[in-house]
């Protein structure tokens, strides 16, 4: 009962797995399938670093044990970026506004962004500050590198109503 | 830090989970969301020999509404929740309290159930259910029981749980045509447990006056505090009453602990804002209709 065997989609992939019963899906991500874009800060569910989306909703990938997951898809920063490795939006507007300073928190930064504005229905308004620092309430920054971060997704929320023809 | 090593257990029943919960004992904790528990796993704060996942139980993600009441099953999420057209319809009051879970993460994983049954003293759902005079429905081994929500939280991160039964549903008595509901908390941080905070409904009768009431705060006592006093003394009423009045009567009996971050007589002042709050938004919203 002490290992699990699982099959879980990965960033669009099959990935068949083996682990323990407190392996816990960040670990997995980083250790077991190499995918160290996921960054690990508190590893207690309360700086964000490590979030990701468990079918399309974001979620702590340190309190999900990897054993709970099969059957389930998982989407990590790694499977953000354009089909071609290219920056996907959401990074591109944090590249763009200097949304990442030390970049240890944007991993995390970049997945709940993403969700947030996937989540948003066509031709809405650009959120306005509020509405992003609640999104964001949930990430820590520890080089309090919050403005450029907040710049950033008011970027990309533009760049994707244009986008839209919104 | 990584938790202590466990075996996880994934029923497919409830029958199987009260099962392995019998079997276990002390031993075994049940698993839902993860967003309490998960923290004290890996913090070694507790150290279960076996976890009972409910995250592949049948039936636990059931919401419905059927005459005057709502049931939520207990793997519902936060997210969920608050986004279901039955919940928002018939138990507004609950899909209010959603936005004060946590944060964008905590809500997509952490369960409705799972916040019921780890009691935390700070946690809006026991106020809800408290304030609307909810009952929880249990499965043991010798089958379910409906507790009322006064009788289930019993102190701090306890309940009238056995430790061989499970939290299947919450049963919320259905919102009237017109009501009104509210939840108002002030925390030290968007998305952090409550320093202290108030739940309350409100359902009038064809002549606008107060024909069902409830209020109840969290964060201030050990458990949700019921503020009878002050839901006795909206019944009958109309506008024009004296709020201050009833937000007085809502903590008159109210004598929170000093805390880390709070002297009590703050937090008694502070349950006294947000009783007022909640209050006059329930009654402005039934009155709006």
């Amino acid at each position: 009962m002490a290992e699990h065997d699982i099959i879980v989609t990965v960033n669009g992939e099959r990935r068949r797995l083996r682990v323990e019963s407190r392996r816990t899906l960040a670990d997995a991500l980083r250790d077991d399938l190499g995918l160290t874009g996921t960054h690990l800060g508190c590893e207690h569910g309360a700086c964000g670093a490590c979030t990701v989306l468990i079918d399309d909703e974001p979620q702590r990938s340190c309190l999900v044990f990897a054993a709970q997951l099969g059957g389930h898809r998982v989407t990590t920063v790694e499977g953000l970026c354009g089909p071609d490795g290219s920056l996907g939006a959401v990074q591109e507007a944090f590249r763009q506004c200097h949304g990442l300073q030390c970049g240890f928190c944007t991993p995390g930064f970049v997945v709940t962004v993403s969700a947030f504005l996937a989540e948003r229905p066509p031709g809405l308004s650009v959120p306005d500050d509020d509405e992003i620092r609640d999104a964001l309430s949930g990430n820590l920054c520890r080089c309090t590198g919050y403005q450029g971060i907040i710049a950033a997704v008011r970027h990309a929320a533009a760049a994707s109503s244009d986008g839209a023809g919104g | 830090m990584k938790p202590a090593p466990f075996d996880l257990h994934r029923p497919a029943t409830v029958a199987d989970a009260v099962g392995l919960l019998t079997a276990y004992g002390d031993d075994a904790k049940v698993l839902a969301g993860g967003q309490s528990l998960v923290p004290l796993l890996s913090l070694r704060l507790a150290t279960p020999a076996h976890l009972v996942d409910l995250g592949d139980v049948a039936g636990l993600d059931d919401v419905g509404a059927t005459e005057g009441s709502v049931r939520i099953g207990a793997m519902v999420s936060h997210r969920r929740a608050g986004r279901h057209a039955a919940v928002c319809d018939h138990a507004p009051l609950l899909a209010r309290a959603v936005p004060f879970v946590g944060h964008a993460a905590i809500r997509a994983r952490g369960t409705v159930g799972g916040s019921i049954a780890h009691a935390d003293p700070a946690a809006e759902y026991p106020a809800v259910c408290v304030a609307l005079g909810a009952e929880l429905e249990l499965a043991g081994p010798g089958g379910t029981r409906r507790v009322a929500a006064r009788d289930f939280f019993v102190s701090t991160y306890t309940t009238a749980m056995r430790s061989d039964e499970v939290l299947v549903a919450v049963h919320l008595p259905a919102a009237g045509p017109r009501r009104g509901a509210a939840v108002d908390e002030v925390a030290r941080r968007p998305g952090d447990f409550a320093l202290a905070g108030a739940a309350c409904a409100v359902d009038l009768d064809s002549d606008g006056r107060v024909e069902r009431a409830g209020l109840s705060l969290f964060g201030v006592a050990d458990r949700p505090w019921p503020a009878d006093a002050a839901a006795a003394a909206l019944v009958g009423t109309g506008p024009g009453l004296d709020l201050d009045e009833v937000a007085h009567l809502a903590v008159h009996d109210l004598h929170p602990s000093d805390t880390l971050h709070a002297s009590g007589r703050y937090l008694r002042h502070v349950a006294g804002v947000v009783a007022r709050r909640a209050l006059g938004r329930a009654l402005e919203e039934a009155r709006r209709g």
